[in-house]
């Protein structure tokens, strides 16, 4: 079974930094981390190896940076990695990307065929969750999003069974291969990699591909040109209100703090006082 | 699988860096561990970087290296609780390049030496803590990782883990450091537009601001404050001995926002977003307290060896320093096809002695225990010294003798005559 | 909009200028909500949605229809209806019994078979896990820009482009962004953000019906069961009117059981942050905030939570906060609306009390 895994390279967001005045983000200083979502992924893509050997090739498009989020990848396990880099790229929205991730699975596909592809669930800086479902739609791969569970592969008769979150419930759906799978969050832990795996991703040749390398002719569909949305604006989120009111008590006891904050919310917001009376009887 | 290496060095700061580099850099076969997630990733804060240090190993380094700000100006304050007496020293030789020094983000410029060192040619392996060393009988013969199947051998172990080695610790090469000996210093990075930092300390065009500061900041404990100006966020800090901080109760976060709430302070960080807090040991022992530097098979460099002169607060220049001797020591052996042995290894030390490094620590070698055995020198005077400006300043109509008199008879009242000279002969020692 | 809102902070937005649309393009006209519905019954997304697409319809100018794919039976069609009474002037309906549960494949051939055949300018659906996963194939199917997980929607005036607007960077900022020269013009749209409209029965509208055109066996996915959540011990977070929500300062997994009584009392839902979903002392559907769930109560009380902007993003809607922290620099006490600082292991018991007193007394007196 042949696996590509889809990685991209995103700023750690829990230290992003927007500045005040001309609400740009920061990046002094802000790591580079693989989206935690495709860890996910590529663990999910492992375990399968695992079970029913095969390789694992992982994918990701990003400036030349990105290779360390590569190299972590062939660290887990993955054995071949591939950077799509150029500055043709650079500014695509989800179609675009979508596009180029696309061309190079169907440029992959060419030296191997691909049984599955995996992505996560999102990415913590676009947060799209659109770019699997893209390159699903666009290779004509049977898509499953949001998948909880990955159970059994039957290579031989190409088949795979799943587990999907779905509203209220979750699907148990067969679907055939080749296919595109996204994965929840949680569904794994990652593998802690062996010090002889470290030497194997820090030796290992990455494949570089440029736009031309991956096969992408039409240059009318990738990056900024290839884009159907724009950003017209950005902004910082408006504050909700200025602080809070603190709740004070003179003895400063937590039962005099809890009276004072009861008083507060039936006098001040009657029809919540009422609500919670009428629920709780 | 046994790989073997020529050298492994163990950590990724200045001192590591500058190791692995010179070693990569000279053909030998490198690998560097360190645990942080990349290189740098646990040092966020801002500090200093004085530049001919680096240059001797990366002498174009202010080509790509990330640098925020050259220093233009140095203020010195002694705080009392709401006012401060100061001199600063200004000179726009210090804006002319080369620069002399600049404020740096760590995490940003270890990364970029990291990446200096793997464009060398060394191999450089993250997440992944060595926890222990492998020995021969008295000889180091490699490392131990945590993870699976993490032993790698090497001629030689540089031991460049920062204050606290563990490692030497493990190894019987050092003993437990003394709290006395260290300081601990807590950091926030503040950030705040450039434009804004420009205004507030009156510079521009990359131009930079220290204060460094003592006195009543730290409660009576042995210790001092600094604020650095990066490019687009303040540093600020205090550091002071771990041991103090222990007898006094105080928990370090609160000797900050205290001081941050200095009314000379708060106007400057004002505004801000903070972002990083992180606190840290340095070492301050000083020249008395540097442990043995080699023997079979390894060297010990940078923090780990204590190479910290707090009075002048260098420390990254003294990591860089010993990293690089350390390398060239291990070269030359090479090229004289010497095995490193405990006796072929003591030219590291004999380099360390010739240079800056040993004759700093050395010239400094009773500060701490000064500072240590005077607490006034943290309490009283700073009192002192801004009462007396207070005295002088203020124009009340009592004549300029009369208000000389009175600062004299305050400083005797609170320190006595013999005293006041004590200290002074004490403090001039030292500085000797 | 991955790289697009990733990038574009360092670039300057681009400049609005007035649209030359492609004439073939300024053929699309109307809004379109999708009608979400599984199990039986419409995700009320969809109601909110409807409301939201009335309004743009009425500043286009132009009509409002529901879109509705399903097994053929009287449910469908009482979910055109039902999209009517919400606000729409016409619903498009395709039944097919290879439409009875969701699947990617025969709903994406259904709704680009609408959008190839009645070209609206405006396409709108949850941002749902189902919503999610159809826009995302309809829009590449289609070629055209597709806005995920946005939180406001305006229409600019000046070329009837549809400006929407979304969360990036975990929160930490917004962006609109716009469609350029594709259409429909598509977005996926949260969950709670927008107004509920209330339904007007005695509307009517017309259905137009349209066919799918695949068999079953063109289907290469199967569904094989569908497993409901555990009713009894389901959160239902985001449509909970009261939360109690702790966070790591609640300290060690005993101590959660505070928030549990909290609750109880107050019959309201218990929520959590990432740290505490982590640790395991709760269930990961309880989780609050980006990668969690978007809430919008009336009363959210933050037990032991710092604020962190990821955890912010997913309650700041919520009507009154209340936050109890130890720390009184805690990033929650810039956007609660009461905050109590002090140490939650003697406050929380202290609010309970104080709550169990209260009502009692108020239902002995109403
Ligand atoms: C608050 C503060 C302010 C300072 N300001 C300045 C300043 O302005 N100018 C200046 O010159 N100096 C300053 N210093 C001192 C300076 O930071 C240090 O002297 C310098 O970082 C020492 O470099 P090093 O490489 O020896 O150690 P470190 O920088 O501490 O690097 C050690 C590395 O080893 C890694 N490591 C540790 N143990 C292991 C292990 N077992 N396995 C693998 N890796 C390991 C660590 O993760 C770390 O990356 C300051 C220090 C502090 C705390
Ligand atoms: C990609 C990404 C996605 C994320 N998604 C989410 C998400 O969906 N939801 C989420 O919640 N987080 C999320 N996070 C994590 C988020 O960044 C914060 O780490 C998290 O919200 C912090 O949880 P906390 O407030 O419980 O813990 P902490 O930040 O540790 O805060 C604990 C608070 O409790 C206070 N405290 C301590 N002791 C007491 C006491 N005895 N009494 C009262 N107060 C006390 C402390 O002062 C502190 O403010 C995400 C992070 C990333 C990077
Ligand atoms: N530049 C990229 N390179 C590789 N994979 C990507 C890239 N962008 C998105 N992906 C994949 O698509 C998933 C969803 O991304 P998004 O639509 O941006 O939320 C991610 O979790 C990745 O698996």
């Amino acid at each position: 079974m042949h696996t590509v895994v889809c990685i991209k390279q995103v700023p750690d967001s829990a230290q992003i930094r927007v500045h005040p005045v001309t609400n740009t983000i920061m990046r002094q200083g802000v790591p580079a981390i693989v989206n935690p979502y495709d860890l996910y992924a590529l663990e999910e893509a492992l375990r399968l190896k695992d079970r029913y050997g095969g390789r694992i090739t992982v994918l990701c498009m990003g400036p030349p940076q990105a290779e360390a989020a590569l190299r972590k990848a062939l660290s887990f396990g993955a054995d071949d990695a591939i950077l799509l880099t150029d500055r043709a790229f650079a500014g695509a929205d989800t179609l675009a990307t979508s596009y180029a991730l696309a061309a190079a699975i169907a440029r992959i596909r060419e030296d191997m065929p691909v049984d599955l592809v995996f992505a996560g669930k999102q990415t913590i800086d676009g947060d799209t969750a659109q770019v699997g479902p893209g390159i699903a739609t666009r290779l004509g791969l049977q898509l499953l999003t949001y998948v909880s569970a990955v159970g059994e592969v039957d290579p031989e008769n190409r088949r795979i069974i799943v587990q999907r979150r779905a509203e209220g419930g979750v699907q148990v759906l067969e679907t055939a291969l080749p296919c595109l799978i996204t994965v929840l969050e949680g569904l794994n832990e990652m593998r802690f990699a062996t010090m002889a795996d470290m030497f194997r991703a820090a030796r290992h040749p990455l494949t570089v591909w440029d736009r031309e390398a991956a096969g992408i002719e039409d240059i009318t569909k990738i990056g900024l040109k290839g884009s159907p949305t724009v950003v017209s604006k950005v902004f910082a989120p408006r504050p909700r209100t200025t602080r809070a009111e603190l709740i004070e008590a003179q003895s400063g006891q937590p039962n005099d703090l809890a009276d004072t904050l009861l008083a507060k919310l039936f006098t001040k917001h009657p029809q919540l006082g009422r609500q919670i009376v009428r629920r709780s009887s | 699988m046994n790989e073997k290496f020529d050298a492994i060095v163990v950590g990724a700061g200045p001192a590591g860096n500058s190791a692995a580099y010179t070693l990569a850099k000279a053909g030998m076969k490198v690998l560097q561990l360190e645990r942080g997630e990349t290189p740098g990733s646990k040092n966020v804060q801002g500090a200093i970087l004085y530049s001919d240090a680096l240059e001797r190993i990366i002498p174009d380094f202010r080509d790509d290296a990330p640098l925020e700000r050259h220093l233009l100006e140095q203020r010195m304050w002694i705080l009392d609780d709401e006012s401060y007496v100061g001199n600063t020293y200004r000179s726009d030789a210090f804006n002319k390049p080369p620069y002399n020094r600049y404020t740096i983000i760590r995490t940003q410029f270890d990364k970029w030496f990291s990446g200096k060192v793997q464009e060398a040619g060394a191999m450089v392996i993250s997440e992944t803590t060595v926890t222990d060393l492998h020995m021969d009988g008295n000889r180091v013969v490699g490392v131990k990782t945590d993870r699976t199947g993490g032993s790698v051998y090497a001629d030689v172990v540089i031991l460049a883990d920062g204050v606290n080695s563990l490692l030497a610790k493990k190894a019987g090469f050092h003993p437990e450091l003394r709290p006395k000996d260290v300081a601990l210093a807590v950091k926030e990075i503040h950030f705040l537009p450039e434009e804004t930092i420009d205004s507030r300390f009156n510079v521009s065009a990359n131009a930079g601001v220290v204060i460094e500061m003592a006195g009543k900041i730290t409660n009576g404990m042995v210790g001092t404050g600094f604020l650095y100006t990066n490019r687009e966020s303040l540093t600020i800090g205090i550091g002071c001995l771990l041991s103090d901080f222990r007898k006094h109760g105080i928990a370090p976060y609160a000797l900050l926002d205290k001081m941050k709430d200095h009314p000379a302070i708060r106007p400057l960080i004002e505004g801000g977003t903070m972002k990083e807090y992180t606190a840290h040991l340095i070492p301050e022992g000083g020249y008395h307290a540097v442990p043995p530097l080699y023997g079979d098979g390894w060297m010990i460099v940078g923090d780990a060896a204590m190479f910290v002169n707090s009075v002048h607060r260098e420390g990254s220049n003294l990591a860089m320093t010993t990293g690089r001797l350390a390398a060239e020591t291990m070269i030359e052996l090479t090229a004289d096809d010497k095995p490193m042995t405990a006796k072929n290894l003591a030219r590291y030390h004999e380099k360390v002695k010739t240079s800056f490094v040993m004759k700093d620590l050395k010239k400094y070698k009773d500060m701490p225990k000064v500072l240590e055995n005077n607490p006034q020198f943290f309490t009283a005077y700073p009192e002192l010294l801004n009462r007396a400006a207070h005295e002088l300043l203020t124009v009340d109509g009592v004549e300029k003798k009369a208000k000389e008199r009175s600062i004299r008879r305050s400083f005797v009242k609170s320190r006595s005559w013999t005293g006041l000279m004590g200290d002074a002969v004490k403090l001039w020692r030292a500085f000797q | 909009m991955n790289d697009n809102t990733a990038a574009p902070p360092d670039k300057k937005p681009v400049r609005r200028r007035k649209l030359e649309l492609d004439p073939r393009l300024a053929a699309y006209t109307g809004v379109w909500v999708f009608v979400e519905h599984e199990r039986g019954l419409v995700h009320p997304v969809s109601r909110e949605l409807l409301g939201e697409g009335r309004k743009l319809a009425d500043i286009l100018g132009v009509e409002l229809a529901g879109v509705v794919l399903a097994a053929p039976g009287d449910v469908a069609r009482g979910f055109c209806d039902e999209a009517i009474s919400y606000g729409a002037d016409l619903c498009y309906l395709v039944e097919d019994p290879v439409l009875a549960e969701y699947r990617n494949q025969p709903y994406t051939a259904g709704m680009t078979g609408l959008v190839n055949a009645y070209q609206p300018e405006i396409l709108l659906l949850g941002a749902t896990t189902l919503g999610r996963d159809l826009a995302g194939s309809v829009a590449t199917t289609l070629r055209t820009g597709l806005t995920a997980d946005c939180t406001e929607l305006n229409i600019d005036l000046e070329n009837r482009s549809l400006a929407a607007t979304r969360p990036t960077f975990g929160g930490s900022l917004l962006c609109t962004i716009v469609t350029r020269n594709y259409r429909p013009q598509m977005a996926t749209v949260r969950p709670r953000v927008m107004a509920m409209p209330e339904p007007d029965t005695t509307r009517t509208g017309r259905i137009v019906e349209h066919s799918l055109g695949l068999v079953e066996s063109d289907i290469a996915t199967k569904l094989l069961e569908f497993i409901p959540d555990d009713r009894r011990d389901k959160a239902n977070l985001p449509f909970a009117d009261i939360i109690v929500a702790g966070g790591r300062g609640l300290k060690r997994p005993e101590n959660f059981q505070m928030i549990w009584d909290l609750a109880k009392v107050l019959g309201a839902e218990v929520g959590a942050t990432r740290p505490v979903v982590q640790a395991g002392w709760v269930s990961a559907d309880r989780q609050v905030g980006q990668s969690g769930k978007t809430v919008r109560p009336n009363l959210y009380i933050a037990v032991g939570i710092s604020g962190a902007i990821q955890h912010r993003v997913g309650m700041e809607a919520s009507d009154v906060i209340v936050a109890v922290n130890e720390d009184p620099n805690a990033p929650i006490f810039d956007f609660a609306t009461y905050g109590i600082v002090g140490n939650a292991i003697q406050i929380v018991p202290a609010l309970t009390n104080a709550f169990r007193q209260h009502l009692t007394t108020a239902r002995l007196a109403g």
